[in-house]
């Protein structure tokens, strides 16, 4: 590695343009855009109920966007290379019945954690191999993994159903306990998303996901072990769904066969309200993590200002919606701006 | 292994009977290459001769079916282009190869990144590499800028910061300068210079002759994949080269001939579109080929998007026939007979996943479709016709356009709105990027549609072709028509004048 010795340059010298400056702000403000609308939605029910921000009430904000929050953090990273994983509702609800009957059995809590979390890694291992190796769509076979797992998940747990009663009672205080307002679950999801982050940033494996998602073709002639990286991304999902199993039997005690269903969609759209662009190559764990609180907390707000429930289904709709047509937008200003700026210079 | 003082006789890096088939394709036939330290060698070759391969061949992008590649002197094996980089090999690729959502400084140094402990970047040694390389290229670029919306020079430059970035002993340029202007072509080339004084080898590929001559030592040629001879560049002529290329006397490159112009067919008056172009009129009578040239950005392809109803002007006219066009309706101007092949055919002349049948048939949906079903036997018929007239080289019309060389492919441009039988034409950069021998033939083209009564309006950037070809040049200079010069009177030196803004008198 022999990088020219920077001989007296003049750091200072090159200007900021304007259009980097531009493309900066509108990069952090994607994120920052939805933090705004939490804080003011946050706000405006705390204003119209008192009673909103309770302790308890910030305890179960937090519980409640837990999950959605690991799940989306492992669904970015694969979004990030220019595919997607829809068997994430499946692989969370095989891993929490996995540790449920581990635990019914008088097992050890965090060797059921580990056991979610290595079930969550076969299925991931399975699907990365599927999509970088079979060099199929990646919607497509996830969708047949999708279907697969829930199969299995039917086939093995039958209409059995695991209740809170049959958990070893320090399993269920983990759950519902914490310090203070902050539950155990949230630290977990907030560690492990501070983690997923530092890594994109600072690991060189980390923006080749980006790399990758950006120009696939590209990322081939630099050298980038394509294949290898994929199959990483969706190993590392998987065992975030996994995770993400355990510690919703934790937090609800209750699983049964038809746990998790369709929950990949709510995770795909937490994922892109957070600003992780579909195309690839772009997005941050942080929005997609603000994506998830956001939608997790809509479920709260509703009820607590006195509208009926039967509009969250509707309202996150809409926050999709809006969320694909400011990133439409903003791209369309970006992109002339910057060939402004071109145009001047050539 | 690097014997840098050792500049005798060994190659750095070589290519000895190399052969390397795609299917039933044979692209390379036992072709052998040597590079020396210090030296800029040229590839010649028409398009698909194998220059492409080559370069893969080279960068370990493909590995050869039979022969070695040789670094050093020694055999060695590249099992991806991580290897090749590794030996110290740079490939500068015709179509930049850039990460549109990352920096320019992650672009520059993905997959080799200053670190720190542990493994993690360092984020700020990266960004100070890449401003020394800024630096030492003369540019002003911020290396945390998003790739994204950079020209195709400024792509250019962060393709060659990469290869500079880890002292490449082999760099290798496939038309590095198909998209650059005059003054960008001569700081590329002080770069190239600087390289060879340091020892470095270079591959140069080039369609413009008179820049293999100006920077080659040596050149060898391919032709139909075949190794055809390398030899010195000095005591050639640019006929000599062309001979070993095309393998034959090339006919006259501007077969121009002479035409009687007819009735005004495209007339254009005080076009505008606000911020691009202003008050821009001309005529272009059938039988007449108008030239109209001008620097990159002068404006020139924004005045064919408008006409042809791609882009909304703001004031203005135009007329095909007498006809006025409405304003940004293509389908109008077609049906007028108007036609325009784009300056780039790859993303708005061709659908390049599907067949060349397709590609020609999809002007003619309007003739091929009966009662909402299309005809696919008309439609094939009607391909294949146009195909064989425009001597597109292709194995089966059912395969998809992008299998083609880069010259084929704008013949299947042609060909798709030629199918039209239109009675005016534009055509913009016609012959970028296409080798010599299917530039006559384009050339050719052009001058007997003209001599059966078809208006034909030519963008170029390339001089020669212009004045060899245009009965009529037209100036273009930030977004205003400075000169009109009849085909007597068209030099380089007039014509380059009013291009830069000098004789706006």
């Amino acid at each position: 590695m022999t990088v020219t010795a920077p001989e007296s340059a003049p750091v200072a010298e090159v200007p900021k343009s304007s259009g980097t400056r531009l493309v900066d702000r509108v990069f952090k403000m994607r994120e920052l855009a939805i933090l705004a609308v939490f804080l003011v939605m946050i706000a405006v029910t705390q204003a119209g109920n008192s009673e909103f921000l309770s302790e308890q009430g910030i305890k179960d904000l937090l519980l409640n966007a837990t999950i959605l929050v690991l799940v989306a953090t492992g669904q970015s990273l694969v979004v990030i290379t220019r595919n997607v994983d829809l068997s994430v509702g499946s692989t969370l609800g095989i891993s929490a019945f996995a540790a449920g009957t581990y635990l019914q059995g008088g097992g050890n809590p965090v060797v059921a954690i580990v056991l979610a979390v290595l079930l969550g890694i076969a299925f991931g291992v399975l699907n990365g191999l599927l999509v970088s190796f079979g060099q199929v769509p990646a919607l497509v076979v996830t969708l047949g993994t999708l279907y697969i797992i829930r199969g299995i998940d039917s086939i093995w747990v039958g209409s059995r159903q695991i209740t809170a009663a049959d958990l070893p009672d320090g399993f269920i205080d983990f759950g519902a306990g914490g310090v203070s307002a902050v539950p155990w679950l949230a630290l977990i999801a907030l560690a492990v998303l501070v983690g997923t982050a530092y890594y994109l940033k600072h690991f060189g494996s980390g923006r080749e996901l980006y790399a990758l998602g950006s120009n696939p073709e590209a990322a081939r002639l630099a050298g980038i072990p394509v294949r290898k990286r994929i199959l990483a991304a969706y190993t590392f999902c998987g065992a975030l769904a996994g995770l993400a199993g355990a510690l919703y039997l934790a937090r609800f005690g209750n699983v049964d066969s038809g746990t998790g269903n369709g929950y990949e969609l709510t995770v795909v759209s937490a994922v892109v309200v957070g600003g992780v662009v579909f195309t690839g190559g772009s997005g941050s764990v942080y929005g997609a993590a603000l994506g998830a609180l956001l939608l997790t907390s809509i479920n709260s707000v509703l009820p607590a200002l006195g509208v009926s429930s039967v509009w969250v289904l509707a309202i996150n709709g809409v926050l999709l919606i809006l969320a694909i047509a400011v990133d439409r937008v903003v791209a369309l200003r970006v992109a002339s701006a910057l060939k402004k700026r071109n145009a001047r210079h050539g | 292994m690097t014997h840098r003082s050792d500049t005798g006789p060994a190659p750095v890096l070589a290519l000895k009977d190399v052969s390397k088939s795609f299917g039933a394709v044979r692209a390379l036939r036992d072709v052998s290459l040597e590079l020396f330290p210090g030296e800029v060698h040229a590839l010649a070759g028409e398009n698909g001769a194998g220059k492409s391969t080559l370069i893969k061949t080279l960068a370990g992008v493909h590995r050869p079916d039979a022969g070695q590649v040789l670094l050093d002197g020694e055999p060695t094996v590249f099992h991806g282009p991580a290897d090749a980089r590794d030996a110290g090999i740079a490939v500068i690729y015709q179509e930049p190869t850039l990460f549109p959502d990352l920096s320019i400084a992650e672009n520059i140094f993905m997959g080799r990144r200053p670190r720190r402990a542990l493994g993690r970047i360092d984020h700020k040694a990266t960004h100070e590499a890449t401003l020394a390389l800024m630096t030492r290229l003369g540019v002003e670029l911020d290396p945390d800028r998003p790739a994204r919306g950079l020209s195709i020079a400024d792509q250019q430059i962060v393709e060659i910061a990469k290869a500079l970035s880890f002292d490449a002993r082999v760099l290798i340029m496939d038309e590095p300068t198909a998209a650059l202007t005059g003054s960008e072509v001569a700081r590329l080339f002080g770069v190239v210079r600087t390289l060879r004084e340091q020892g470095a080898a270079v591959l140069f590929i080039s369609h413009r002759l008179e820049e293999i001559f100006e920077i080659c030592r040596r050149v060898t040629t391919l032709r139909d994949g075949a190794y055809i001879s390398s030899e010195p560049l000095e005591g050639m002529t640019e006929d000599d080269l062309v001979r070993r290329m095309v393998g034959r006397d090339l006919e006259e490159l501007y077969p121009k001939q002479d035409v009687e112009p007819g009735a005004v067919a495209l007339s254009v008056r005080r076009l505008t579109r606000e911020g691009v172009f202003t008050d821009v009129s001309f005529d272009v009578r059938c039988g007449e080929i108008v030239g109209l040239a001008g620097l990159v950005g002068a404006g020139r392809t924004e005045v064919a998007r408008a006409v042809f109803g791609v882009d909304r002007w703001d004031a203005g006219e135009v007329e095909v026939d007498g006809k006025a066009l409405t304003n940004g309706a293509p389908s109008t101007a077609m049906a007028a007979g108007l036609a325009l092949v784009p300056e780039d055919r790859r993303a708005q002349g061709l659908v390049m996943d599907m067949s060349i049948e397709r590609n020609i048939g999809l002007t003619g949906l309007r003739t091929t479709v009966k009662a909402g079903l299309m005809n696919r036997g008309a439609e094939r018929s009607r391909s294949l016709d146009w195909a064989v007239r425009l001597q597109v080289k292709y194995a089966r019309i059912a395969d998809a356009v992008s299998t083609l060389s880069g010259g084929n492919q704008q013949k299947v441009v042609l060909a798709k709105w030629l199918a039209t039988g239109p009675k005016v034409l534009i055509v913009d950069e016609p012959t970028r990027g296409i080798d010599v021998g299917t530039k006559a033939e384009v050339h050719r083209l052009l001058s007997s549609l003209a001599a059966d009564g078809v208006a034909v309006l030519m963008i170029s950037s390339d001089l020669p072709e212009i004045l060899g070809m245009a009965d009529r040049v037209l100036v273009m200079h930030e977004g205003r028509l400075t000169a009109e010069i009849p085909r007597s009177e068209a030099t380089e030196e007039t014509v380059m004048a009013a291009a830069t803004g000098r004789a706006a008198a």
